[in-house]
């Protein structure tokens, strides 16, 4: 996405706080003894307020229901899980512009919740939800993304408040090789420990993105003055410009220096490990791994090329290995 | 108002408490352990204190320090980042304090269970994205997850250049572990090491092996600041200061400052030797003994050149046998140092250094009159020069 377009896509977001997701939903069966009874079983909850063989002993006077099953008196069961591919309704829609402008992730990461009244036998619960809230674009240990929030106020059959409950999801760009991971594909995900994955942040994410996408090495390059750096930062220290772009590496360069990793072994790389620091072409440095090397062969001034690792779990990575 | 720091401040009072690889106690109790002793070792109140300081990396908050000692009002609190660089830092940040009257007593601390708790060189992983996270992110994706193997990388090239030899990196190890012998708080008094010992040890990240590198251990030490008047009172002698300042230096990252055109040498810290030389109006003839910072054994090969005591590539002919040991031209971590005494992130190699203007090293030099102390060595760093009243 170019600016403009960036522009455009958050104003067709922000167009979406302050809409109701659909028409007030109202519970499909009145508050009652047997859900009580089941939600009370499920969460080991003894209270005698619950039942309708100690409350009459309690300040209620009467059975009510625990204040935390507001929710589920309004839920829709199954269906639920449907909506995400057809919505059917603003924010089954919210969350498929964002999946389509490659936010694919999602990750409920709070919620909040107020109670009025306690709810009695009979009660019945109309619940309407509205998207109150999208934030700035965040750059988060899961990937960058928009931090949603609705709100969901709850009303009794005489219109009284019973009470609201926020909820907020991050909609998230997963970094780059973690797509399928983060998606659900379940047969995708890999129960073998991999290598420490870069987080995706501002500064470095089109980094990892444009290896995984070209196959390339690529180099920042400041827009103005034209000096590359490695490894890639916001600001260009020769003119002050945070104007960039990347040229792609020869790929070719020769050993800095080195060390051969005996110790700690960390599930997800191979032992002996050749780490190098590269001198490339370019005239830049870059941390990188030596392969297709034995490590008594690695010396400093080692000619070595580019090659683009991919691990099993779909991650790629530049490494090197000797020249020629 | 000073124009330098040079003799604005003193180290007054040390604090310690027993280092070990399981203390038992919160790091929060090895803090208040060490900062109450230091303040009653300079004939003080925990009331008398005005001002804490501690590494950003500390988990014990300068108030809840306070709260438990019996601190009241304090003037000053600050945190210094950086790992083992903040070590001379924390000193740097009491001195200005004293010298402007910001405050009048300062403690500085560092408390860990470094062994027990959170390890060193685990990688580095965190929820919110921060420009640290991604610093280390161009290293741990390709396995450079240690600080071993990010001194290991400068230390090849350093050797291959200079022709040093894992002879001469073993020089700096059974030398501080000889000085642990008569040390007993050292981790590693009783343990002493020959050269083949050193040479049998297992390699970690080529070149350096296992006894070239720090232990982890648990405990606190605490050192208390104030001025050169108010010090004479006290019970010890003091260790006045005569130069201190923190460095950081062009290209600067921490651990990793792969990117400058000279691997083989530590700028920031010849740009710390500049500054506390001048300050104190000493060079490296007048230092009778160092406390370098000595998390890796190569890194005090190069700080012997960049402070000057050798030329740069001379310091595998400078390290001998007793060069650096007790009777040798420059005895060096007479405690042990974070070698073979504990790693308290260069704290305790402070202490040392007063200790041993006040006279009472575990191995005291027949003559001392300054001493020359460094903190973290690959990182932002500082360095101190203490002399005699
Ligand atoms: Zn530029």
């Amino acid at each position: 996405m170019n600016e403009e377009q960036k522009k455009a896509f958050e104003a067709e977001l922000r167009a979406y706080v302050g809409k109701a997701i659909g028409p007030p939903v109202v519970a499909r069966d009145p508050v009652n003894l047997p859900m009580i009874r089941q939600w009370c079983d499920a969460m080991g909850e003894t209270h005698p307020a619950y039942s309708d063989e100690g409350a009459g002993e309690t300040l209620h006077g009467q059975v009510v229901a625990p204040p935390t099953m507001l929710q589920a008196w309004i839920m829709e069961g199954w269906a639920m899980h449907e909506g995400y591919d057809e919505p059917r309704d603003e924010q089954h829609r919210l969350h498929k512009l964002l999946t389509e402008a490659g936010y694919t992730g999602v990750l409920g990461t709070n919620t909040e919740e107020h109670y009025d009244r306690y709810l009695k036998l009979g009660d019945v619960v109309t619940a309407v939800t509205t998207i109150d809230e999208i934030s700035e674009e965040k750059a988060t240990g899961a990937g960058i993304g928009y931090f949603v929030t609705t709100r969901t106020v709850f009303e009794d059959q005489e219109g009284e408040s019973l009470g609201w409950m926020s909820f907020r999801v991050l909609k998230f760009k997963p970094p780059a090789g973690q797509q399928a991971a983060a998606s659900g594909d379940e047969a995708a995900i890999s129960t073998a420990p991999t290598r420490m994955k870069p987080p995706a942040g501002h500064d470095n994410a089109w980094w990892w993105q444009k290896i995984a996408d070209e196959d390339v090495l690529p180099i920042q390059r400041c827009a103005d003055c034209q000096k590359l750096r490695h490894p890639p930062r916001p600001m260009c220290d020769a003119c002050g410009s945070q104007r960039f772009d990347s040229v792609a590496a020869s790929g070719r360069g020769t050993v800095h220096t080195f060390t051969v990793i005996h110790y700690p072994q960390v599930p997800g790389y191979d032992y002996p490990l050749v780490s190098i620091i590269v001198d490339l072409e370019e005239g830049e440095r870059m941390v990188s791994t030596l392969v297709d090397c034995k490590p008594e062969d690695c010396r400093i001034g080692l000619p070595v090329a580019v090659v683009i690792h991919e691990d099993e779990d779909g991650f790629k990575i530049p490494f090197f290995r000797p020249a020629g | 108002m000073p124009t330098t720091l040079r003799n604005e401040a003193a180290i007054a009072g040390i604090g310690q408490t027993k280092y070990s690889k399981n203390s038992g106690v919160s790091e929060l109790s090895l803090a208040t352990e060490a900062v109450r002793a230091a303040i009653l070792d300079a004939g003080l109140q925990p009331s008398d204190v005005d001002g804490l300081v501690t590494f950003t990396m500390d988990s014990s908050d300068e108030v809840e320090v306070a709260r438990n000692v019996g601190i009241g009002e304090m003037t000053m609190f600050s945190q210094i980042n950086y790992g083992g660089g903040a070590a001379v830092g924390l000193v740097h940040q009491a001195v200005m304090a004293v010298a402007t009257g910001s405050a009048k007593n300062v403690v500085v601390y560092r408390a860990l269970n470094g062994r027990s708790g959170q390890r060193m060189g685990q990688g580095v992983s965190g929820q919110i994205i921060t420009s640290d996270l991604i610093h280390w992110s161009w290293y741990m994706p390709f396995g450079l997850l240690t600080p071993a193997s990010w001194i290991a990388l400068q230390a090849q090239l350093y050797m291959h250049q200079y022709g040093a030899t894992s002879e001469h990196l073993a020089h700096v190890a059974i030398t501080q572990r000889a000085h642990a012998q008569n040390n007993p708080n050292a981790a590693m008094c009783g343990r002493p090491m020959t050269m083949d010992d050193y040479m049998a040890s297992r390699l970690i990240c080529e070149p350096l092996r296992l006894f070239d590198c720090c232990q982890e251990d648990d405990g606190g030490c605490a050192l208390l600041i104030t001025s050169p008047e108010r010090a004479k009172d006290g019970p010890h002698p003091p260790a006045i200061i005569r130069g201190v300042t923190q460095a950081s230096f062009t290209g600067q990252e921490q651990m990793t400052s792969f990117y400058r055109p000279d691997l083989a040498s530590l700028p920031e810290m010849e740009l710390a030797a500049k500054i506390v030389y001048e300050q104190a109006g000493l060079g490296p003839d007048d230092i009778d003994a160092t406390c370098f910072y000595d998390a890796f054994t190569p890194e005090v090969l190069m700080q012997l050149e960049a402070f000057g005591f050798c030329g740069r590539g001379e310091a595998k002919d400078f390290v001998t046998e007793d060069s650096l040991s007790v009777n040798g031209r420059l005895p060096n971590n007479t405690h042990g140092g974070l070698l073979s005494e504990a790693y308290i992130h260069g704290v305790n190699n402070i202490a040392e250094g007063a200790r041993l203007i006040r006279g009472s090293s575990p191995n005291q030099p027949a003559k001392v009159d300054h001493v020359l102390v460094t903190s973290g060595v690959g990182v932002p760093t500082g360095a101190l020069i203490l002399g005699k009243p």
